[in-house]
């Protein structure tokens, strides 16, 4: 282990080390405490220049009220759910089913594909953005929530088929040929023996999709326009022309904003964290 | 290749099927990813480099300018403003792999709770850029921000660094640079979890200092690590967009534009589409340079 295990060291060290964690986490989240203080102030505190200090007054569930009340955070949200869930899932369905063609069947052009999928999922997205937004135009589905939706899905696809066709590829054939023998088709291998082993797969794609198109700013800014389908990156964005000077409400704003990929985030993070340095693992 | 157990039962376009479906079962199941991939991924971005020969309002005609648009773009001074931030952009996000690592490093204790304090450090990343946009902007805001009344306290000055036209780019990258660091620091913890304990027990009988049994056990077994961390910075400098939108806006005066925002900025503010895709022309050489960059790497490394 490296550095040397500080739970061997003296006592004096290991208490000098814990010192230093707390410290460091607390520099490294100060921004972040910053607003999460902020969005309990009143706005007489941010205008005496109180940033700092104890709030004057609790008004948590005032400013939170407030922002749902001022504003159509909860449409918003309801957006954003409605746009990351289906593109996570229709994502994960297509990785799931290339990533299992581009792992077990050897065919002339295979090494090719995969190598598309990885290159597409290099590029700056951002220069796709004059071209899929005509594209989402002519078909009639610009400034819906479908235009989110199936440029995510197709865009997420080729990070996940990466990830997934490494996953399957690690099954053995053995297993597979084993079932072939039983007489099962190919299509039931890939939904009875292929799916079921590669849960934590899908479970580690579907988390980081999930936060990265949660996430999204450029493409709600490109592709919708209106409130009523605007997710909740863009409609944070458009508030604070609204709101102006009064950060004790963006403050709460961006914790809302913030909330859901966090909890996906703690409940997931084995599998986010899986997800994320697939690749770094040594073996 | 053929499904060889065929039961003799079946028959007609039954037994077609269950004799090719080994052929069959993967383009099926290619089709619809290699459709999506196709129409709104790797089809647009040749539409991208065809339109960049045209000058176009985005309604009207198409007219061809042949190389006009790109002649005018290296005559441009912002354009120059922009890659010239981009290209700082990548240097200072190099610097993430290098913190990460210390970072990582200093986490790698099994102490009791360890695990929350691991995933208390990540959260820069999982939060949105538009957050981390919206609350560096206000920390470093010169008038009622975060920052200035901390400096006061121990005594510095007020600062603006939003305001200036020189320091700006900076204080956006270094928005940046806190989440990639935290990203960078949970791909080195993976790594270090990797790496084999018997090199660094050895290399420490031998009575190596610490500092030399990172250099020359721990790094060169973090190679692969180290490669990954710098090619997600690269291509995250080269995506950057949404800070500069959130915090500056690419002021003042055109100095935090980047290629993704200036390209944005023609399309909407100034009708520009051909302009505009001739922009993302020369972004996507750029991140072409880097790919070619990598895989020049990974081969060489490989035949050594």
């Amino acid at each position: 282990m490296f550095p040397a295990p500080v739970t061997r060291a003296p006592r004096a060290t290991r208490i000098a080390y814990r010192a230093a964690l707390c410290a460091t986490l607390a520099i490294w989240l100060l921004p972040l405490f910053g607003v999460a203080l902020t969005s309990m102030r009143s706005i007489d505190d941010l205008n005496r220049g109180n940033l700092w200090g104890w709030p004057s007054e609790f008004r948590l569930t005032e400013n939170y009220a407030a922002v749902f009340a001022d504003s159509r955070m909860a449409q918003f949200i309801l957006n954003s759910v409605l746009i990351t869930v289906p593109a996570v899932l229709g994502a994960v369905t297509l990785a799931c089913m290339a990533g299992f063609a581009l792992a077990k069947y050897r065919f002339r052009g295979n090494l090719a594909l995969f190598v598309v999928f990885i290159a597409g999922n290099l590029v700056p997205f951002q220069i796709l953005m004059i071209p899929v937004r005509n594209l989402a135009i002519s078909m009639g589905i610009y400034d819906t929530r479908w235009a989110l939706i199936l440029f995510h899905a197709a865009f997420q696809t080729g990070f996940c088929t990466l990830f997934m066709r490494n996953f399957i590829k690690q099954l053995p054939d053995d297993m597979l040929d084993a079932a072939r023998n039983d007489g099962l088709s190919e299509f039931q291998i890939f939904g009875h023996v292929v799916l079921p082993l590669v849960r934590p797969a899908i479970a580690a794609i579907a988390a980081l999709t999930f936060t990265f198109v949660w996430n999204d700013y450029f493409w709600s800014l490109v592709l919708v326009q209106s409130d009523d389908v605007r997710p909740l990156t863009a409609g944070l964005q458009s508030l604070r022309g609204m709101w102006l000077a009064s950060w004790q409400l963006i403050s709460a704003g961006s914790i809302v904003a913030a909330i859901p990929p966090v909890l996906i985030f703690f409940f997931m993070q084995q599998h986010f964290i899986a997800g994320l340095t697939a690749g770094a693992q040594n073996d | 290749m053929t499904g060889a157990v065929a039961p003799a039962s079946r028959r007609g376009i039954s037994a077609w099927w269950w004799r090719h479906q080994r052929t069959l079962t993967p383009l099926i199941l290619l089709a619809p990813a290699c459709l999506m991939f196709a129409t709104f991924v790797i089809w647009p971005i040749g539409q991208s480099l065809w339109l960049s020969l045209y000058d176009w309002d985005g309604v009207g005609e198409k007219t061809w300018v042949g190389f006009g648009n790109f002649s005018e773009l290296f005559a441009d001074p912002v354009f120059f403003t922009a890659l010239a931030n981009n290209l700082c952009w990548l240097l200072i996000y190099l610097a993430a792999p290098m913190l990460g690592l210390l970072l990582a490093l200093f986490l790698n204790q099994n102490v009791r709770g360890i695990r929350v304090v691991r995933a208390l450090f990540l959260m820069p990343f999982v939060i949105s850029q538009v957050v981390v946009g919206l609350i560096f902007a206000w920390f470093l805001n010169a008038d009622f921000g975060l920052l200035n009344p901390l400096l006061a306290k121990v005594g510095v000055g007020p600062v603006a660094p939003l305001e200036s036209e020189r320091g700006a780019i900076f204080a956006v990258i270094a928005a940046g640079l806190w989440p990639q660091t935290a990203y960078c620091m949970v791909l080195y913890l993976t790594g270090l979890t990797g790496i084999r304990g018997e090199l660094i027990d050895s290399a420490r009988l031998d009575g190596a200092r610490e500092h030399k049994v990172l250099w020359h056990v721990v790094l060169p077994q973090l190679r692969p690590v180290t490669f990954i961390a710098a090619m997600v910075c690269v291509v995250s400098a080269l995506r950057s967009f949404d800070l500069v939108m959130i915090m500056t806006a690419g002021g003042p005066y055109n100095s935090t534009s980047v290629l993704a925002y200036y390209m944005y900025e023609q399309t909407f503010l100034s009708l520009r589409y051909g302009y505009a895709a001739a922009i993302a022309a020369v972004l996507f050489a750029l991140m072409g340079c880097c790919v070619a960059f990598f895989l020049w790497r990974m081969l060489a490394r490989e035949r050594a």
